[in-house]
């Protein structure tokens, strides 16, 4: 029997306003079955995002669900998980939102290791406002604002992410749209601030610009750039030239945000 | 039993207040010169379960203590006229999601930096004006540390009230001076807590206007599922641009304020009976002024006072029909005139406005507001 | 007017000046059921710079809580005697240290002076007290708070293990104030 999506999803909020091509929906599918997967009570599940293609996300979904301001998703989610830490907090953004406008509350976040995972779709580009690059935009690449090529460097997310101090990091590719699934049941399992970096592609403003000739195309690249970090393990600095690490990059335990904040609650009582 | 009395700094008081409000959630960002009422609320707080939160930035602290308010919890946070100004947005945020929430705000001048540990009245514009789009906005402007606890704890009543967020905006002076209060017993003022929904979670939409101009607003993790957005939204809470939806939004959102004029606005009425010159202030300017009205009196002047405690929405009518019985009206600030002209506004002509106005980190003093006058009697 | 009391305690941030004012207020609006307002003003440093902490002392409700015309001023340093001696009432008090004091305002008040930071030092054994004797000095000068009262005030703010140094601190200003009038 096929996978029934439509239990999580809200009556008549779709068509959705992504375009053909965009990864985005194949994230929100994987995001799906892994919600399935882990069993989280709709009631009890807060989604958060902020401004952008992909912060629409939560308004799909028929949880608790918060469309903040540009850039403010993982404040306003420390504020409702600070609140209430029994509740599932699950934040969704694109990368110009989360890692530009929203980057300190980010690398907050992390450094905090508040008990939220994080599903960061980094498509390269402002994909809402038309195509102007990206803190994610590859140095050379064009956009509406570099139409001499990029001369900025990009950030890599998840290493940003691991640098600032959180505890669970990992990345797949929209391409790679079963392992979506495995890869954020284990982060919402994971105690503590979890990061999903999902390398995704917007045709409509990045691919067109950028020479790709098709969705496909864009697609096949994502497939081309990934490589397992298992796999990785046995390659030369060589071969993993212009390769993109995926899978479980980082994993650590340290204590969680909530549950020192009870511990200070509890010294407070004494 | 003897009442509890305790000698207090504004600051202090106001996190007292808002504890006796039942405040259970604090965000902020450390800025002179409001900085205590964190203080206080990190030590207080979690003694009694509730949280603290010190964020990574004024910005964030404005969202985390939405994305709390939106759990149920009974929000504040303090800051100063920088982070006022950085918060703006999510202000703006709290209006259109109508989410309850207390900004407490000392004003130290400005723009930018300003005059840090100086006094200043120049945020009351800021508080209704900060923000982008059409809204409705509280502001109070208290003036003693009594009234820095009382008028916190109506700043949280009034927020959970009317669902949106509301300033609290006492003068550095005020802020950082300390008196004798006396802290009510439990029960002793009035406090408001938020409307559950009457209505099954299948019923639920949190915009409901069926419920009247103020929806009831369900917590999450409480068995209701809605969604918040900070687009224009219907009454089920999703976004929308059909227009007639957008315009009704938007007007309801101005209405819940507008048609409780009388409910929301206090004010002080200082020997006004007989007074032909009225000094109209508020904040610890009005101490000043109250202060110069006696001294105005022992020299046979009919001097009195309209201190202003809710600075939004405007005591409109109040200060109109002032302006019809006296023959002068005389608005001491420390700005360069932003109550002045409110009150030129509502005076229409009627009676003629001298303001008083310093931005120097001084305070006015009662030797000018009476030397003032005088010149105009 | 005649009913307000003013008082300033004046100096360089770090010496616990706003302390030794909020101690002065308690004692009058806590123990003695008069009314208080203390406030201050200070610059960005936490250590340094002119600091100072004013007291409003009346049997009535007090409006203005800022200093008008000042009964009592403190002067801790030159820097603060110089800065904030222009508006002390004629007839007035001047207490300052006189190690760190050595030009004296000049006007119409009587002016008091002995090694205030120096007493705490040696006499009482901890610097850091130099405020509580400054206090005791000002309590002593003024007599606008009943010495009861005062020494309550300071103990109610006081960790225990420090009890005795205050309360020494207090007696020995509130003594060499009294011994440096006469």
């Amino acid at each position: 029997m096929s996978f029934d999506y439509d239990k999580y999803l809200r009556p008549g909020k779709l068509p959705h306003i992504w375009c053909p091509g965009c990864g985005h929906g194949i994230v929100m599918k994987g995001l799906i079955r892994a919600i399935d997967t882990l069993g989280l009570e709709k009631d009890n599940t807060a989604i958060v995002s902020g401004i952008g293609c992909a912060s629409r996300l939560p308004g799909y979904l028929d949880f608790c669900t918060l469309h903040t301001a540009h850039g403010r998703a993982a404040a306003f989610a420390t504020g409702v998980k600070m609140a209430k830490p029994e509740m599932n907090v699950i934040l969704v953004g694109g990368d110009g939102d989360g890692t530009a406008i929203g980057g300190n509350h980010f690398i907050h976040a992390c450094r905090r290791n508040i008990d939220m995972t994080y599903i960061i779709m980094n498509n390269n580009i402002y994909g809402m406002t038309g195509g102007q690059f990206s803190p994610c935009t590859p140095t050379g690449a064009l956009a509406s604002t570099t139409v001499y090529g990029n001369p900025d460097p990009a950030f890599d997310v998840a290493k940003l992410a691991i640098g600032a101090g959180a505890t669970f990091v990992a990345r797949g590719t929209a391409y790679h749209a079963t392992q979506i699934d495995k890869l954020i049941v284990e982060a919402v399992q994971h105690k503590g601030f979890s990061v999903v970096e999902i390398l995704d592609d917007c045709p409509t403003t990045y691919g067109r610009r950028n020479k790709y000739k098709s969705v496909i195309e864009m697609m096949n690249r994502l497939k081309d750039v990934a490589v397992p970090v298992k796999a990785a393990e046995k390659m030369t600095a060589e071969q993993l030239q212009g390769k993109i690490l995926t899978g479980v990059l980082h994993k650590e335990e340290r204590p969680h945000y909530t549950d020192e904040y009870a511990k200070v609650i509890a010294r407070a009582s004494k | 039993m003897a009442k509890k009395v305790a000698f207090l700094q504004g600051n202090e008081a106001a996190a007292q207040g808002a504890l006796y409000a039942g405040c259970s959630f604090f965000g902020g960002y450390p800025i002179t010169p409001s900085t205590e009422v964190a203080e206080v609320l990190s030590i207080e707080l979690p003694k009694v379960g509730g949280k603290f939160i010190q964020m990574e930035d004024e910005i964030g602290a404005m969202a985390a203590i939405i994305g709390a308010s939106l759990t149920g919890a009974k929000v504040l946070t303090s800051t100063s006229g920088p982070g006022l100004s950085l918060k703006q947005e999510l202000i703006g945020y709290a209006c259109i999601a109508e989410t309850p929430a207390v900004i407490y705000n000392v004003m130290r001048g400005g723009p930018s930096t300003g005059m840090p540990t100086g006094p200043s009245q120049s945020d009351v514009m800021c508080a209704k004006w900060g923000t982008h789009g059409d809204h409705a906005a509280i502001c109070l402007v208290p003036a003693s540390v009594q009234e820095i606890f009382e008028e916190t704890v109506r700043a949280f009543n009034l927020a959970e009230k009317y669902r949106m967020p509301v300033m609290i905006m006492p003068d550095e002076i005020g802020a950082h001076m300390r008196e004798r209060i006396v802290i009510p017993e439990p029960g002793e003022l009035e406090v408001i807590n938020r409307t559950a929904p009457s209505v099954p979670p299948a019923e639920y939409k949190p915009y409901d206007t069926k419920f009247g101009d103020v929806p009831p607003l369900a917590a999450f993790g409480s068995g209701y599922r809605f969604h918040v957005t900070g687009l224009n939204k219907a009454e089920d809470g999703f976004p929308t641009t059909k227009a007639a939806l957008v315009q009704a939004e938007e007007e309801r959102q101005i209405r819940k304020v507008d048609a409780n004029i009388d409910d929301i606005v206090t004010f002080e009425e200082y020997l006004l009976d007989d007074c032909e010159v009225a000094v109209v202030a508020f904040g610890s300017t009005s101490r000043s002024a109250r202060f110069a009205v006696n001294e105005a009196r022992k020299a046979g002047i009919k001097a009195g006072m309209f201190r202003i405690k809710t600075f939004w929405p405007f005591p409109d009518k109040q200060i109109s029909a002032l302006a019809t019985k006296v023959k002068a009206i005389i608005t001491p600030e420390m700005n360069l005139g932003m109550c002045t002209g409110e009150v030129k506004r509502c005076s229409a002509g009627n009676a003629p406005v001298s303001g008083i106005f310093r931005v120097d980190g001084e305070p006015i003093n009662p030797t000018q507001i009476l030397e003032k006058i005088k010149e105009v009697m | 007017m005649s009913q307000r009391y003013e008082i300033r305690f004046s100096g360089a941030g770090g010496q616990g000046l706003i302390l030794a004012g909020v101690i002065m207020a308690e004692a009058a609006s806590i123990y003695d059921g008069k009314q208080a307002v203390q406030s201050q003003s200070y610059g960005p440093e936490a250590r340094g710079g002119a600091s100072k902490s004013e007291v409003i002392i009346s049997d009535t409700a007090i409006d203005y809580p800022k200093a008008t015309i000042v009964d009592a001023l403190l002067a801790l340093t030159q820097e603060a005697a110089d800065k904030y001696s222009h508006d002390l009432k004629e007839g007035g008090v001047l207490l300052i240290d006189s190690d760190l004091v050595k030009r004296i305002p000049a006007g119409n008040f009587k002016t008091v002076a002995f090694p205030i930071i120096n007493t705490a030092k040696i006499e009482v054994g901890r610097e850091i007290v130099a405020n509580i004797v400054a206090l005791g000095a000002m309590v002593a000068l003024t007599g606008v708070v009943t010495k009861e009262g005062a020494e309550k005030a300071v103990l109610a703010r006081v960790p225990e293990a420090f009890m005795e140094l205050n309360k020494k601190a207090f007696q020995t200003g509130y003594d060499k104030a009294l011994a440096a009038m006469a």
